[in-house]
Parts: C-alpha cells; sequence; structure tokens
C-alpha cells in the first residue's frame, strides 16, 4: 500500500510539471505566426557571422510585432544527427520554420524537408532546395567585397593590401577577386597578397597570417575569417583594417570600414511569405539592392572624391546597371575567366576557382 | 629574417611556459596530459580578471592560481586517489575546455582593458635591446615573454643545482627509493604537478590577454598538446625546451610566411613537423639508451607505499 501511494505521488508530481509546462505554453500570445528556430554554428555574441545572424533574427522579431517569435540554439557543430536532433527538438517547441546558419547544416535540413512537409526549412548557403518547404538563401558578397576594395586601395601607400583568407574554395576567391577589381578601378597600381589559413576561425592564426602580410610590407589588411583578430594586428602595427561579417571596429581609429551581411532583410520577407502562404522555394540571392549585403560607413580617411565614388557604384549596384564581373578579367596564370564585354552571372561567378590577376596568393 | 625570428619567440613562448609546467610535472614522476585544458583555464581566468580588476599583476597572478586549480584536480585523483594518469589528464583537458567557454560566454569578442594591453606593450630593455641581431629577436618583446626566460633560468637552476632539484629527481626516477631515503613524496609530487599547472596557466594567459586581446574561446587550438610533444623533444631539459619552443613555434608560423614569399608548401605539412620530430627523436633516444635523454623512470607510475 505504502509503495503504490509512493508511486502514485511520484506520478501526481510529474504529471503537474508536465501540466505547469503546458500551462506556459497556451499562456503565449496566440498572435503568433511563426515560431523560427534557429541554428547557429558559433555563439550569438561572436563579433562575426553568428552575431550578424543572431540580431537579424531580433531585428525580425521587432518587425513583425508579436506575429513572430523564435528559439535559437548556438555552437551546434556541423554534424548530421546534431543537426537533426536539434531541430527536431525545435519543432517539438512549436516551431513552424527552422533556419539553419551553416553552409554544413544543409545535409539535415535536406532529410528532415521530406520528413516534415508543413515545416519550412530555411539553410544559408550552397544550392539544395525542393518545390515546398525547403530553399537556400546566400547574398552577392562580391559587391560589398568590391567597395571595400576602392576604400583600401584609396589608402595604401605602399600598393600592398593584405588579405588573410580562410580556405581556397569559391566562396573566398569570390571575395578576394572582386576585392581585387574594387581597388584596381581606385589605384591600377595595387597588389593583393593573400595568406590563406586553412581553417575558418582561428585567432592566433588569423592575427598571425596578418602579421606575415605587414611584415611583407602591406598597409592595409582584410579577412575573411571568422574573428577580429586581423583588425588587431593591423591596429598594432599603425595598419588600415577591413572589417568583415558584422560591422565590428577593434582597430580604432584605422577601421575603414566591413562588408556585412544583414540577415533581417531576408528573415522579413521570407517569414511574411510564409504568413501570407505565398512561400516559393526560389534559392534567395539578396544583393546590395534588397539589403542583404551592406557596407559599413566609409571612414574619413579615405579620400571625400573616392568616397563618393563608392556612393556612386554603390547606387549603380542597387540600380542594378553596374556588375562587379565585367570583362576582360583573367585568372593569374592567364587563362580567361571573363571575356571582354561579358559579365558574369550568378552561375558564373559561382564557378570561379581561382585567383585574377593583380593577387599574389599560392 | 629578424622579423620572422622574432615572431617565432612570440609563437613558441605559449609553447615554452605550457613545456616548462609539464617537464616539471614528468619530473615528478606524473604525465598530466591535461595541459590545454589548464592552458584555456589560465587564459580565461586572466581575461575575466583583467576585464574586472584593469590590473595587470593581479591578471598574471589569478592565472597561475587558475591552471594550478586545474593541475589541483589531476593532483588530487592521480597522487592521493591513484587514479590513470592519462585517463584523469585527458578528463581535465575536456573539463577546462568547457570551464572557458562557460566562463567566457559572456566576454565572446569583447576586448582586453587598454591599461592592461599597455602593461604588456613591447618595451625594449635598455642596453640588452641593442644588441646586434640577438637584441631585437629577444629583448625587443613584452614583459610577458621576459617573465618566460627569467622562469626558464630559474627552472634549469632549480633542477641542476640545487638540493630540492635533486630530491624531485629522485621522485621521478625511482618514487619508492626517495620515498625510503626520507623525501616527503606526496608533497614533492603535490608541488610540483601544481607548479605545472600554474606554468600552463600562463601559457594560456599569454595567449588571451597579449597575443590576442579579445575573448576566443578556442585560443589555445591544440597548443597544449604541442608542448606535450615538446617535452619529449627536448629530452626534459628546460634549457633546451627555451629553443624547442621557439623552433615548434617557428613551424606553426612558417606556411604563412613562405606564403607571402611566394612558395607554396601546405602549412599543414609544417603542423605535422613537431609531431614527426617528437617521434624521430623518441626512436633514437630509445636506440641510443643514453641516460640524460630518457624519460624519468617512475613516469605514470602511481606510488602506493604500501605495494613496495
Amino acid at each position: 500500500m505504502k509503495k503504490f501511494l509512493a508511486i502514485l505521488l511520484a506520478l501526481v508530481m510529474v504529471f503537474s510539471f508536465v501540466a505547469c509546462g503546458g500551462d506556459e505554453n497556451t499562456d503565449e500570445g496566440s498572435d503568433v505566426q511563426v515560431k523560427v528556430g534557429y541554428i547557429f554554428i558559433g555563439p550569438i555574441n561572436d563579433g562575426g557571422f553568428t552575431q550578424a545572424m543572431y540580431e537579424g533574427a531580433v531585428a525580425s522579431k521587432e518587425h513583425f510585432a508579436g506575429k513572430m517569435d523564435f528559439i535559437y540554439r548556438e555552437n551546434v557543430a556541423e554534424d548530421t544527427q546534431e543537426v537533426k536532433s536539434t531541430a527536431l527538438n525545435m519543432i517539438d517547441e512549436g516551431c513552424n520554420v527552422i533556419i539553419a546558419c551553416s553552409f554544413g547544416f544543409g545535409d539535415a535540413m535536406n532529410e528532415l524537408s521530406g520528413e516534415y512537409p508543413d515545416i519550412t526549412f530555411l539553410h544559408f548557403s550552397g544550392a539544395m532546395k525542393n518545390d515546398t518547404n525547403f530553399d537556400n538563401w546566400f547574398g552577392s558578397m562580391e559587391q560589398a567585397r568590391y567597395l571595400t576594395g576602392m576604400a583600401a586601395a584609396s589608402v595604401t601607400e605602399s600598393n600592398i593590401l593584405g588579405y588573410v583568407a580562410a580556405h581556397p574554395y569559391t566562396e573566398v576567391q569570390i571575395g578576394i577577386n572582386a576585392f581585387t577589381l574594387g581597388a584596381q578601378a581606385v589605384n591600377p597600381d595595387v597588389e593583393v597578397k593573400v595568406v590563406y589559413i586553412n581553417t575558418w576561425g582561428d585567432a592566433e592564426l588569423e592575427k598571425t597570417g596578418a602579421e606575415q602580410l605587414l611584415d611583407a610590407g602591406a598597409d592595409v589588411i582584410c579577412y575573411h575569417a571568422d574573428s577580429t583578430a586581423a583588425q588587431l594586428a593591423a591596429a598594432e602595427r599603425d595598419a588600415w583594417a577591413i572589417g568583415w561579417n558584422y560591422p565590428k571596429n577593434d582597430a580604432g581609429d584605422k577601421y575603414l570600414t566591413a562588408a556585412y551581411w544583414n540577415p533581417e532583410v531576408y528573415f522579413n520577407y521570407a517569414l511574411q511569405n510564409i504568413m501570407d502562404g505565398t512561400f516559393v522555394p526560389e534559392s534567395y540571392y539578396g544583393t546590395m539592392a534588397d539589403g542583404l549585403i551592406a557596407i559599413d560607413e566609409v571612414s574619413e580617411a579615405v579620400p571625400v572624391e573616392v568616397r563618393n565614388q563608392i556612393n556612386d557604384i554603390k547606387q549603380q549596384m542597387i540600380d542594378g546597371t553596374f556588375e562587379v564581373f565585367t570583362g576582360p578579367i583573367y585568372y593569374k596564370d592567364g587563362t580567361v575567366l571573363c571575356e571582354e564585354g561579358q559579365t558574369l552571372d550568378r552561375a558564373g561567378i559561382w564557378s570561379i576557382t581561382n585567383e585574377i590577376q593583380g593577387v599574389s596568393a599560392i | 629574417m629578424q622579423v620572422f625570428l622574432a615572431s617565432c619567440v612570440v609563437a613558441g613562448v605559449p609553447l615554452l611556459f605550457a613545456t616548462l609546467g609539464e617537464l616539471i610535472t614528468e619530473k615528478a614522476g606524473n604525465t598530466n596530459l591535461g595541459v590545454e585544458g589548464m592552458m584555456l583555464m589560465g587564459a580565461v581566468m586572466a581575461y575575466v580578471t583583467a576585464a574586472g580588476t584593469q590590473n595587470p599583476y593581479l591578471t598574471v597572478l589569478v592565472a597561475a592560481l587558475a591552471g594550478a586549480l586545474g593541475a589541483l584536480i589531476y593532483a588530487v585523483l592521480t597522487i592521493s586517489l591513484r587514479a590513470n594518469q592519462v585517463v584523469t589528464g585527458l578528463t581535465l583537458t575536456i573539463f577546462g575546455t568547457g570551464f572557458a567557454k562557460f566562463v567566457g560566454q559572456p566576454y565572446l569578442g569583447k576586448a582586453v582593458p587598454a591599461e592592461v594591453t599597455q602593461f604588456f606593450a613591447k618595451k625594449s630593455i635598455p642596453l640588452l635591446g641593442d644588441i646586434p641581431f640577438i637584441g631585437p629577436i629577444f629583448f625587443r618583446q613584452d614583459v610577458f615573454i621576459y617573465l618566460s626566460y627569467v622562469l626558464c633560468v630559474l627552472a634549469a637552476v632549480y633542477m641542476y643545482r640545487t638540493r630540492m632539484g635533486l630530491n624531485l629527481k629522485a621522485v621521478g626516477e625511482n618514487t619508492a627509493a626517495a620515498d625510503a631515503s626520507g623525501i616527503n613524496v606526496m608533497l614533492y609530487k603535490y608541488v610540483h604537478v601544481l607548479i605545472g599547472g600554474a606554468m600552463a596557466g600562463l601559457g594560456g594567459a599569454y595567449l588571451s590577454i597579449v597575443r590576442i586581446p579579445l575573448w576566443q574561446e578556442d585560443v589555445v587550438n591544440g597548443r597544449g598538446w604541442i608542448a606535450v610533444a615538446l617535452v619529449i623533444f627536448v629530452a626534459w631539459n628546460p634549457i633546451k625546451a627555451f629553443f624547442g619552443a621557439i623552433v615548434f613555434g617557428g613551424l606553426s608560423i612558417m606556411g604563412m610566411r613562405l606564403q607571402v614569399m611566394g612558395v607554396g608548401i601546405s602549412q599543414y605539412l609544417f603542423d605535422m613537423v613537431p609531431y614527426l620530430a617528437t617521434i624521430i627523436i623518441v626512436i633514437f633516444s630509445t636506440h641510443k639508451k643514453r641516460k640524460e635523454s630518457q624519460p624519468p623512470a617512475d613516469l605514470s607510475n602511481n606510488y602506493f607505499r604500501e605495494e613496495r
């Protein structure tokens, strides 16, 4: 009898907890039309990519004023099982949209989109999508890179620009090439020196890489890596720095500008479509025009005529009259990337496999 | 060349601290594979102290204490409770990594206060800094690097020129004999394991306070493991550790240097060299059986007086 009573009491306790949990759920405002689960690769205050994504989510929640709510999980490894269980937990907690903010989360999204047709899966980068509930999204970062290249070339005295790059891979090479084209537009004698650190993020390597470039005569440092360590290296040696991913200045007076993501633009757009029932996967590619791609305010150290030029070209990009990759452009080994009079479309840009002339890289 | 060698010293200093620490620990007969974890504990606590107090002295002190705290966990488990040293060390690495992520979470990406970074800015030592060639490489660095020189010399003097250093050697070579001769074996093991942890903590602090004065949770990034290999490479000799650390530090930045110079040898190859070199050294020293390059004979054996 005692045992029975004990079990009964334990069960009552368990159920009362569950009941409490249930109550909390129903207490939430019924206005919420989309509940988004964000899966982040890094921590939300990393001063880089994940922070840009997180702040986009917060801004989007404000934009929808009660109609959108979100939960998130940080530091999720690019491991399909872990991503899947994270997403499933989110679905369990009532999410009807999952936004996966890293390339390596794609396979998990692909698998889940078949099993859960009522949930919408939005994957940053890559090319995977289906016809109903799974889309990828990215942006034309080459536009912002081009403009930062113009700023860099206008302040260099040594005519050597340093670029700390993650991996010798298409996305990174698009950035390097666009940066170089922008720099050459302002100063044709400029050389872009690249150091590949072979990782997306290792602050020590990023800083060391930047220092090697500074030793080799570079006086502007740009980077494609997770932390702002390259900015620190530049500032310590009194060289200029250009930020990336998120407009964070760690170089004080030596900070020129930054090329960054503004993801709320996409969140607002896609979530509105989902609310209205008009969502169709389209492999979204944001631009300077819709604002997904942005550059930070350019420092006054950049001569005013170049700042005006940057604004002009930015306006032309927004109007759709300026293409970053306009021929003739040659790879550094002399083969043709883009013929005279031609421009590269999105597919052409994403087939880039090398650096262009004017870049010195291995 | 000079500029490159000066950056080799900078890259080598965190390794030097950690290597000296592990060397002293192993001289007492304990292999502590938790170097990576203790470095991270030192790194994060140094950061938190610097951010909270802006006091560089306190920062260094707390870094050493944090490393020693990690070592204390290891010491209690392996010396008093006689747990397996390898497993305990690995656990400490995992613990330290989690500890650093947890404690550092609110500080991610935030800068070390200017008071502290200025204290650790590069300062030339008068006279020494003017020596041709050597001066700019070794004596136009920061205070933290000078501290590593001092500790290196102190460790060598202690190990080779003092009675206590001799006792330490006895504990590592034959714990039972040392115990029989009246040396307080437990005390020696505890003290030196803790000193080893404190030094690892300092190595971590160098990375988070001086090298990258922004909190990043992956600051240490495998350097603790290189230090473990380096101890074998330098044959448990603190003076050799000094040069070994600079060589291994240099290797870690060699690939990038060559890229800038237009030579395409992958950094991955250079990253393998420390471990490869260590294996070769191990093969040679086992083969030649030179007394001075052998590990302490009682290394990794937990001592239990009643089992004699």
